[in-house]
């Protein structure tokens, strides 16, 4: 994800690939391990900071603003069960590199998805942030817990999970470079998730 | 031993005495057929328990002792291949108060003991034991005492169905011609098979109806999915990607629709394309990994490599099987009716399975990007479907606006052709394949089915 880019991730997807499947599997297993816990609170509080800013913006519709905080080699993953798997083996709910990302903002502006006319007002409640070492100065591994409260066709309903976001710092700024969600009812029937979760 | 319910619950089930002929006509229905919930009631016996129902796929318990729990209409059951390998479906409820035995989705066991008072089963569906039997005055173990099964389960290539009427035809004879077009989709795959690789898994507030009624609906697509059109092509100079097909004149397009009997249909978009291998990779839009799989395959298999990227995309056919299975691309959709506005419309996935090796090491990398193909539709397509049915069902409680319709290309001569033994073909872009089997559901309303269960000897 880190090599100097020969394809524009806008247009192409290379950078998907065995390796780095295998490095995404690798990264989000085990991670979560009380001895990596990063007990410094000025950084638990940057990327709570980060993590705020990111739910702010989708509850904004800031969709635009929102794709800007990714890498441009980005992986945004909503496993289909609880020990998200690999996704080269098995179809996840959503599994987007940087162009699909981009194809899930275009369709919701073109006017024409019906599923978000009118749109989702919604907010997100992010909480119970907890840091990890990554082996790296310039990796995290962040823990968040996510409530989302979706009001969409006159009535409102929620969805619960947690967050593991992979931020890596580029050119001085935090970027995410993975994002994966775990909804807590991730292989059960979901009502029509038709928002960016 | 087979087992005829009393009449109590024979009373439960029978369908309310509607003048059917006024609910179901040529061209239109009466709104009831999707908003009474006495409808409701009647078909998860009528129509679920009369016909064979989609139970699962072999691929999901492939060894011995093997369990999922699943649904037949309402009931829950455990389908399982048991410790002799035999698939059955059991009730998944004790014999003695009723309690589910099974609470999980899916494992391998050979037993089943219901957590409630310990009452234990074989995976064959006999009792095995109960706590302390000297406290009964009979003999526990007794026949009646045995696990309830749905009494005809059979597969037809993996698939797995069943029926608890007696009186239903053999599932060959129930699929009829729709075998056609299920064994073609099945053998572009090597050896003949697919696994279950997960799902999507969703649900609206709707008739399950609504989803069949969508199932072979050519008319919808440059509407419902616009959005999904417009992202699918937004690179492309020229729109030819995904479903682009439909716009302009989709009617005149050579794909077409058929009605096969029995409430089973297909529309076939394979016309569309060029007959040649990497025709269907040709028209994919962008999916994660594309272009590196693509070029990984080329490299490696050379004047191979077409054909394996047509096993990676999405094969142009919807596949509906009466009344909860619809093979569209590459996904098995279940339809889970939950209650008479409610629904889930479960997407599994399915993988190349290649126990031949055709595919040596390549294997994987057809997977990884079939894997990839797979999600399009559900995350950007069904998503406004789904919204679609859901304001159907809303539209639908202004109630005395009576009439639903579904006459498109009716009564144009020449346009549905005869092709004999009750198969039809019509543009795919008609609603012939709606009136056809809504005519099947009528029937099937009017008729009682010959309902029985059964407990081993």
């Amino acid at each position: 994800m880190t090599a100097a880019l020969k394809h524009d991730p806008h247009k192409t997807s290379f950078y998907i690939t065995d390796a780095l499947y295998e490095e995404l599997i690798a990264d989000f297993s085990s991670w979560q391990r009380d001895e990596l816990v990063i007990r410094d609170m000025a950084e638990r509080d940057l990327f709570r900071g980060l993590l705020e800013h990111e739910a702010r913006l989708l509850d904004q519709d800031r969709l635009e603003d929102w794709l800007q905080l990714f890498t441009p080699e980005c992986v945004y993953w909503i496993p289909s069960t609880p020990t998200g798997g690999d996704p080269r083996k098995e179809i996840a709910i959503t599994f987007d590199d940087r162009r699909r990302l981009e194809d899930r903002v275009y369709r919701l502006r073109t006017g024409y998805a019906w599923s978000q006319k009118p749109k989702s007002r919604t907010v997100r409640m992010v909480s119970n942030v907890e840091v990890f070492d990554a082996g790296r100065t310039d990796t995290r591994m962040v823990r968040s817990n996510v409530m989302i409260a979706e009001f969409r066709g006159f009535e409102t309903r929620c969805l619960y999970g947690w967050l593991g976001h992979k931020f890596v710092r580029r050119e001085g700024k935090w970027q995410i470079a993975a994002r994966q969600l775990n909804l807590v009812d991730c292989d059960q029937c979901i009502r029509n998730p038709s928002i960016v979760l | 031993m087979l087992e005829k319910t009393t009449a109590l619950s024979r009373a439960a089930y029978l369908a309310p005495p509607y003048d059917y002929d006024e609910l179901v006509q040529r061209d239109r229905v009466h709104q009831l057929i999707y908003t009474d919930p006495a409808i409701f009631t009647a078909e998860m016996t009528h129509i679920f328990g009369a016909v064979w129902v989609f139970l699962a796929h072999e691929s999901q318990i492939p060894k011995n002792d093997d369990f999922i729990t699943a649904k037949l209409g309402l009931r829950p059951i455990i389908v399982l291949r048991d410790s002799e390998g035999v698939i059955r479906a059991l009730y998944n409820r004790c014999t003695h108060r009723g309690t589910t035995l099974c609470r999980l989705e899916k494992g391998n066991s050979n037993v089943f003991r219901c957590p409630y008072h310990g009452w234990t089963f074989n995976n064959n569906g006999t009792i095995r034991n109960v706590p302390w039997p000297d406290g009964y005055a009979n003999d526990v173990t007794e026949t009646r005492f045995n696990a309830a099964q749905i009494p005809r389960v059979e597969s037809y290539r993996g698939f797995i169905f069943g029926t608890l009427n007696m009186d239903a035809p053999s599932l060959t004879d129930y699929l009829g011609g729709v075998k056609g077009p299920l064994d073609e989709w099945l053998d572009r795959h090597p050896g003949g098979k697919v696994a279950i690789c997960e799902a999507n898994r969703l649900k609206y507030n709707g008739n399950w109806k609504l989803a069949y009624d969508n199932s072979c609906d050519g008319y919808h697509v440059v509407f419902s999915h616009r959005s999904l059109l417009d992202m699918e092509n937004r690179l492309v100079a020229e729109a030819d990607k995904g479903m682009s097909y439909y716009k302009g004149r989709p009617d005149e397009q050579p794909m077409y629709m058929k009605y096969f009997g029995n409430g089973h249909h297909f529309k076939d978009k394979r016309p569309n394309m060029e007959v040649k291998p990497g025709a269907m990779w040709a028209v994919e839009s962008p999916h994660p990994g594309m272009e590196h799989y693509e070029a990984e395959l080329r490299r490696r298999l050379g004047a191979r490599a077409p054909e394996a990227l047509d096993l990676a995309s999405s094969e142009p056919v919807n596949i509906n099987i009466f009344p909860n299975l619809s093979i569209l691309g590459n996904h098995l959709q279940v339809f889970e009716p939950l209650n008479v506005t409610e629904t889930n419309a479960v997407w599994y996935g399915t993988a190349v399975v290649d126990e031949e090796g055709v595919w040596g090491d390549e294997l994987h990398l057809i997977n990884a990007l079939r894997m990839r193909t797979q999600e399009g539709f559900p995350n950007f397509g069904e998503v406004d479907d789904l919204a679609n049915f859901e304001e159907i069902q809303r539209g639908l409680a202004a109630f005395e606006d009576e009439w639903v319709y579904m006459h498109r290309g009716m009564d144009i001569p020449g346009r549905t052709v005869d092709l004999g033994n009750g198969v039809f073909k019509a543009p795919a872009t008609d609603e012939m394949f709606m009136r056809e089997y809504i005519q099947e559901w009528k029937r099937l309303m009017q008729t009682e089915p010959n309902v029985q269960i059964r407990r081993e000897p």
